[in-house]
């Protein structure tokens, strides 16, 4: 004679309550993932049409409501580059520090707390500074270096925060085993240390790269202008930038084509939505590829 | 007058006491290392053992919690007072409870500390290389995989590849602490018997908690207990009962720890 | 050759790679302190440019009590109260939709999904964090702004509600990432304890699991405050142009961010709006510095009112 669980009421009960509560907490999770599928559906459908070689390397004309957005594209892809002469060194050097040298007091505290605001401060209070610091105080003007300088400052946290990470997930037994041999903290860590937190450091630099080409405010008053007729020969100089010009052209331009905004948005989200495909994709590779 | 041999002394403790904050690890130790003898210090955990080759290699400059004070003399000169403590370290070699391989090459776990010497060239790499390799038994396993990854061989495998780096620096003290608890028996023995052929080249410190790897391998032994040294004696001596301290005989025949 | 044969003193000598690494040691410790330099920069210099509105055209009783903000008229008032309400109009709405989504999706990746589903889903909050201001923005006036008309029937889309639901999207990625953590750091012995005594999935959470998690949580609410108090591209384009106290989330208002990005293109350096300007943004700095600080101390376990 073979036992029988009965389900009593209780559990039935049970059963139906978790099962509504799950149900709940996934729509939830739903409704909060759908606008990025809903937003991107949009902003390809309306703004895919204007997408061809002409608009992504040829002048604006006619007040921008013509054209293409070239020197937008190529103001960007400038204030990235000089961004990420400073922000990775800086960066990388606070995560060292951080990781590797940091004693447990009150200065690591601040450093940390330093790091959280930093990137908690909202942008336009970064531009606020940009403007009275590098424009004004150390004369760069408006420039593609203040602009840079600015931007570099406020993304510093996401490449300190990305190495740190990764500096730490190497296994103490290592940096142990090479002070033993008697290699010093740097050839430690630049033999050993480093090397193996590579993922972190370009996570980092994946991340820095998509979040300034998506910055506005901070750029708005260093060095970025709305219309510029001629690319900038030096970083002394405004320039262009994707960011600014969806701003504007959505904002301030008048008998625009619909489809225009929806073309200069669907770039940069593309750009930036690439960049962190991509950064997902390498993390995903670097976890079969461990080495201990 | 006959002429008194005088055996030179590696080490030289003088009531040195280690401490990690408000915990006491080790008070007032004095011993003595010679060269070329195998010193095993046995003892239950927590005595101090570790926090001893620790302080021994400056270890405590990585740790800001470990206070070190009294005497530590290692070739003459106390260890607090080399100026460039990663040369001093680079003279001690250090093979640890836990097998590690470094995550590069076989063939870069062992030139590693070659390099750091100054020693250049690929020849004279690979001669470094082959030789430690060789006294740590284990060249015939991994000479045809030199590139592979030294962190991913077997826990016996990475002993040995430690002690193969420790070998790689030309120490003049080999320090081991419980360098068998994570390997198979028949690796120990094997590592043990290199142990007995290094012993004529440089001074080993034994820490164990294998009283019976003591007898087999030390020629004077240190029972540790509790962060103070309890008594040294010739290991044959203390094995066969003439020991000075009621606790040696207890710890020696197993009663506790 | 091997180092034996020379004498401790020989071979104690400070050679080139001693100095190499006293050396990296300084430069990373400048990199590690770059952090706090960065911040008293970013305070020091938004202050000297206010400075001269802070001692000329300031009055305390103004600029928190009036609502007429008008620095471009004969006689100008500097009355910040209808953009503090704005901000904090926006930030409010926005919190009521982000709280319990973020909340409720950090529970489910955290707690039900598996495998596939919850990389996807990982995969997804991270995308939607990264979408630009900008982007947002465009999206509030455009999307939003219709959809907002059609379904409440009101003349303007752009208001307190359209910028108040942008902010909440935006706000919430960082609060479900960071509320995950809070959650995944319980200890799964709580979990245990909880099964072995027959509570079922949903009775563990709210009852073990999330009251563990509190700290974590508050933490992540906080920061989505502090995203909301300071974002400015979104709400500059989303939320209108009115300055005035909203009585109805239909209303558009201006937010703190908002004003010091739409107007000082147009103001002389120096002058008073300019500083005042900056007086906002010195405002902006304290209140958002006063949120980091709660969330940090709350995350290490002390509460913070």
């Amino acid at each position: 004679m073979t036992a029988r669980f009965a389900a009593t009421e209780l559990n039935l009960s049970n059963y139906r309550t978790e099962r509504r509560y799950r149900l709940m907490l996934f729509s939830m999770t739903a409704m909060l993932v759908l606008p990025v599928l809903i937003i991107l559906g949009i902003l390809v459908l309306k703004g895919a049409p204007m997408i061809s070689w002409e608009f992504l390397f040829e002048f604006p004309r006619r007040g921008m409501t013509e054209g293409g957005i070239y020197p937008a594209l190529l103001g960007t892809i400038f204030i990235v580059v000089v961004d990420l002469i400073f922000a990775m060194p800086i960066g990388v050097a606070a995560a060292i520090y951080l990781s590797e040298y940091a004693p447990d007091n009150w200065l690591t505290r601040t450093i940390n707390l330093a790091i959280i605001n930093l990137a908690g401060v909202p942008s336009i209070v970064h531009a606020l500074f940009g403007v009275g610091a590098f424009v004004i105080f150390f004369g760069f003007g408006t420039s593609i270096l203040a602009a840079a300088l600015t931007v570099a400052i406020m993304t510093l946290p996401l490449v300190i925060v990305a190495t740190r990470e990764s500096l730490q997930a190497v296994p103490q037994a290592f940096r142990e085993a090479c002070w033993s041999m008697g290699a010093s903290r740097w050839q430690t860590i630049f033999a050993v240390v480093l090397p193996n937190a590579i993922s972190g450091i370009l996570t980092g630099l994946i991340l820095e790269v998509s979040r300034t080409a998506g910055e506005t405010a901070p750029i708005m008053f260093t060095g970025a202008a709305f219309f510029l007729p001629f690319l900038p020969e030096s970083v002394f100089e405004q320039t262009m930038a994707l960011s600014l010009h969806l701003y504007v052209v959505s904002t301030q331009v008048p008998e625009v084509p619909e489809a225009l905004p929806y073309g200069v948005a669907l770039v940069l989200i593309g750009i930036v939505l690439i960049m962190n495909a991509i950064s997902i994709v390498f993390r995903s590779y670097l976890r079969g590829k461990k080495k201990w | 007058m006959v002429a008194s041999e005088t055996r030179t002394k590696v080490l030289e403790v003088d009531n040195l006491s280690i401490s990690y904050g408000a915990k006491t690890a080790m008070s007032g130790l004095n011993l003595d290392v010679y060269e070329n003898e195998i010193f095993g210090i046995i003892g239950p955990a927590n005595s101090g053992k570790t926090s001893f080759l620790r302080a021994i290699n400056r270890m405590d400059a990585f740790d800001t919690n470990m206070k070190v004070s009294g005497s530590l003399r290692f070739m003459g000169t106390e260890v607090s007072a080399w100026r460039n403590a990663y040369a001093l370290r680079r003279q001690i070699g250090v093979v640890f409870p836990l097998p590690v391989g470094l995550p590069m090459s076989i063939y870069d776990n062992v030139a590693f500390a070659a390099k750091l010497r100054g020693v250049k060239g690929k020849a004279a790499i690979d001669e470094v290389v082959e030789r430690c390799l060789t006294r740590a038994a284990l060249w015939d396993e991994v000479k045809d995989r030199l590139d592979s990854l030294g962190s991913q061989l077997s826990g016996g495998q990475q002993q040995r590849l430690t002690i193969a780096r420790a070998l790689s620096q030309e120490p003049s003290l080999l320090m081991l602490d419980e360098f068998s608890i994570a390997v198979d028996p028949v690796t120990t023995m094997r590592i043990e018997d290199v142990l007995k052929e290094l012993k004529k080249e440089m001074t080993i410190l034994l820490v164990t908690n294998l009283v019976q790897q003591a007898e087999r391998l030390a020629d004077r032994t240190a029972l540790f207990l509790s962060g103070s040294l309890i008594e040294i004696g010739e290991t044959g001596a203390l094995f066969e009962g003439e020991t000075q301290d009621q606790r040696t005989k207890d710890y020696l025949e197993g009663r506790f720890g | 050759m091997s180092e034996n044969t020379l004498a401790p003193s020989q071979l104690d000598q400070r050679d080139a790679s001693w100095y190499v690494d006293k050396l990296v040691q300084i430069l990373m410790f400048v990199g590690g302190i770059s952090a706090i330099i960065f911040i008293i920069g970013i305070f020091v210099f938004i202050t000297k440019e206010g400075l001269g509105f802070l001692f000329e055209g300031f009055s305390f009783t103004e600029f928190f009590g009036s609502i007429n903000w008008r620095p471009t008229s004969a006689n100008p008032t500097y009355g910040a109260l209808a953009l503090i309400v704005g901000t904090a109009s926006v930030t409010g709405v926005a919190m009521l939709v982000a709280i319990p989504f973020s909340l409720g999706a950090a529970v489910y990746i955290s707690e039900f999904a598996t495998g596939r589903t919850k990389e996807t889903l990982k995969v997804l909050v991270e995308l939607l964090a990264a979408i630009p201001s900008v982007v947002w923005g465009f999206i509030g006036m455009s999307i939003m702004n219709e959809l907002i008309i059609e379904v409440f029937d009101v003349p303007i889309g752009l208001n307190v509600l359209n910028a108040g639901i942008i902010l909440g999207l935006m706000a919430a990625p960082i609060m479900t990432t960071i509320a995950e953590d809070a959650l995944k750091a319980v200890p799964d012995r709580y979990r245990e304890a909880a099964e072995a005594m027959g509570a079922t999935r949903w009775q563990i959470i709210r009852q073990v699991i999330m009251p563990a998690a509190k700290n974590g949580l508050v933490s992540a609410v906080l920061l989505g405050v502090g995203r909301g108090f300071g974002e400015t591209m979104a709400v500059l384009m989303a939320s209108g142009h009115a300055i005035n106290i909203p009585t109805s989330p239909f209303d558009s208002v201006r937010a703190l961010t908002a004003t010091i990005a739409a107007e000082l293109g147009e103001t002389a350096q120096g002058s008073e709006h300019y500083g005042a300007l900056f007086a906002l943004g010195i405002l902006l700095f304290i209140i958002t510095f006063i949120i980091n600080l709660a969330a940090d101390l709350v995350v290490r376990g002390i509460r913070k009112k």
